[in-house]
């Protein structure tokens, strides 16, 4: 199969692009940053999603499926760009897609769409509204990225669309917004809060895309791996020191003294749990997690040892 | 670990015994998939052994009539100006039914807002009372508790003591969707142990709670009195969950009068007019 593999540069991004290149389909990555040492069987373009010599790609080359990971988060965008790249990129895509004959369309959402809230229930299923959206404005533009790839569905019935709301990833690339907080000196939680996490292995994560790819599916599906653990045991297997904070002072420590730098928003996410349940996809696709959690964190524990932290 | 305020108790050598008869599926970091505890499960019945077993009298009748394993739904009055009665159910069911099972409560919103019990009751198993969790658990054949009052029903005072305000309906509904018994139980006793006389609601506004319970004595601390908790034969009802609403409330009134009935009885044995013994004869 030829995949378009948008944001192949990032983190998760490669990973994906060298699991779909192992398993013999043709990537053509799409980003604005270069992958040097991409490996064979995969083709990289430098080029914005939203700008013409993207859109060429599509129009010129042709492919059977893309796979749209280009959304980012407040970790590398202000939010006025991050806004922009995350709702005109998937525009972008969708739109190529339809135009040009893609006839599968793959976007990687995130499973914190749902939003953590005192209300929330212990598994959200796909139908579940964002709960989140006041509290943290840094999600909103993913919120709305993902609702607005799920719209293809009855836009372009002709194309295959396929929405993952995958679960926080952690491995040994420390890509993600999880890596960036557990991997900082000290790691401030909520002061009589202790949130259910939920965690799966970067590697489970990238395998679990392309079985979507592979099954060609058509809906929204949450993606997770092992069962939620409370906050505290991740940092404890991270083997950092927790630092209990009560609410009000938090974000005033947010990117000092050895505290990661976090949006105020994302306090809440570290008070109340964010559970999806992943009952359909593995119903959809026979999918199963290969890495279980203690390995996951000791793979963590071995890329992003204490001395080391920023 | 997380900072817990119930790490500091020892755990007793019961509870420890107990703890692992509890038929819950625990991962290799003592988790369910619902993120209870069992540690902090043990810490918690060790603080709760002395309070059921000695602090307060307690008696509890029927525990037969709760089934060993698979879904049940516990249905009972508020008693008391906070959830003292959900405590002893807990206890009830942990300590003197073979195996041990635990209860899974229906909280209140505010307790998941607040710092320490919103820890406390997801560790505990106690989960927001939203139908999906509760038809999640029961689903997976775990034993609910549900107090169909609410906040309205712990905000009793002192002369209310004994009486029921208005149920809720969707427990009904749940139990016939998933087909749940559900085991009426009455607890009798919590008037006296926290004797509210007044609700402070704008105080309570204040700290995120429905109201601040005031007794004479002004703190809402219970004092060591003799409570009773009964329950009363498992009641099934035939639907789907999609019936009308008279249908429906004509079965919470069911259950609403088996409740009322129980109550009677805890008075009496509270009182002394009627032995534990008489109760637990099959009729």
């Amino acid at each position: 199969m030829k995949v378009i593999v948008t944001g192949a540069a990032g983190g998760m991004g490669r990973l994906v692009a060298r699991q779909l290149a192992g398993a013999g389909h043709r990537v053509l990555g799409i980003d604005v940053r270069p992958w040097l040492d991409a490996p064979p069987g995969v083709e990289m373009v430098v080029a914005d999603i939203r700008k013409r010599p993207a859109e060429d790609v599509f129009r010129t080359r042709g492919a059977d499926a893309v796979i749209h990971m280009g959304t980012v988060t407040y970790l590398t965008h202000r939010r006025e760009a991050r806004s922009k790249i995350n709702l005109v990129g998937t525009q972008a895509v969708v739109e190529y897609a339809h135009r040009y004959g893609v006839g599968q369309v793959l976007f990687v959402g995130r499973h914190t769409y749902y939003g953590a809230a005192p209300d929330a229930p212990l598994y959200h299923r796909e139908e579940d509204p964002p709960l989140g959206v006041h509290t943290y404005p840094e999600l909103a533009d993913l919120v709305a990225a993902d609702l607005y790839a799920a719209a293809a569905l009855w836009r372009f019935p002709e194309v295959a669309t396929c929405i993952l709301r995958v679960a926080y990833v952690l491995g040994p690339s420390g890509h993600g917004p999880l890596a960036n907080y557990l991997s900082a000196r000290r790691v401030p939680t909520v002061l009589g809060y202790d949130p259910l996490f939920q965690v799966m292995h970067e590697r489970d994560a990238a395998r679990a895309v392309a079985t979507a790819l592979e099954h060609r599916l058509r809906g929204v599906f949450n993606v997770t791996g092992p069962a939620p653990v409370p906050l505290s045991v991740l940092v404890e297997e991270a083997s950092r020191p927790n630092v209990p904070v009560p609410e009000p002072l938090l974000t005033r420590l947010f990117g000092r003294f050895g505290f990661p730098r976090l949006p105020r928003g994302a306090v809440a996410h570290l008070q109340h749990p964010v559970v999806a349940d992943g009952k359909r996809f593995r119903a959809a696709t026979g999918f199963r997690y290969e890495v279980d959690l203690p390995d996951t964190m000791a793979e963590f524990r071995r890329a992003f040892p204490l001395d080391s932290a920023p | 670990m997380a900072f817990s305020l119930l790490r500091p108790f020892p755990v007793s050598a019961r509870v420890r015994a107990r703890i692992e008869r509890l038929e819950i599926p625990w991962n290799r970091y003592g988790l369910d998939p619902y993120g209870v505890d069992r540690e902090e499960l043990a810490h918690f019945f060790s603080v709760l052994e002395f309070f059921y077993e000695r602090y307060f009298r307690v008696t509890t009748a029927g525990l037969r009539h709760v089934p060993a394993r698979g879904r049940a739904m516990l249905v009972g009055n508020h008693s008391g100006g906070w959830a003292l009665d959900a405590l002893m159910v807990l206890a009830s069911v942990f300590f003197d039914l073979e195996p041990p099972r635990l209860a899974q409560g229906m909280v209140e919103k505010f307790l998941e807002r607040l710092p320490f019990t919103a820890q406390a009751t997801s560790r505990l198993g106690q989960f927001p009372g939203l139908p999906d969790n509760a038809r999640r658990l029961l689903e997976d054949e775990r034993l609910l508790m549900v107090f169909p009052e609410g906040a309205r029903g712990t905000a009793k005072r002192f002369f209310e003591r004994d009486t029921l305000v208005r149920f809720g309906t969707g427990f009904v509904r749940l139990a016939l969707e998933t087909k749940t018994p559900i085991v009426p139980f009455a607890f009798v006793g919590g008037g006296e142990a926290i004797p509210t006389i007044l609700n402070l609601d704008r105080l309570g506004k204040r700290f995120g709670l429905p109201y601040v319970p005031i007794t004479p004595y002004l703190l809402p601390i219970p004092l060591p009195v003799h409570v009773v908790l009964v329950y009363g034969p498992p009641m099934t009802f035939d639907g789907t969950g999609r019936e009308s609403d008279e249908t429906v409330r004509a079965f919470v009134a069911q259950v609403k009068t088996r409740i009322a009935d129980l109550i009677r009885k805890g008075r009496a044995v509270r009182k002394g007019r009627l032995s534990v013994s008489a109760l637990e004869a099959p009729r």
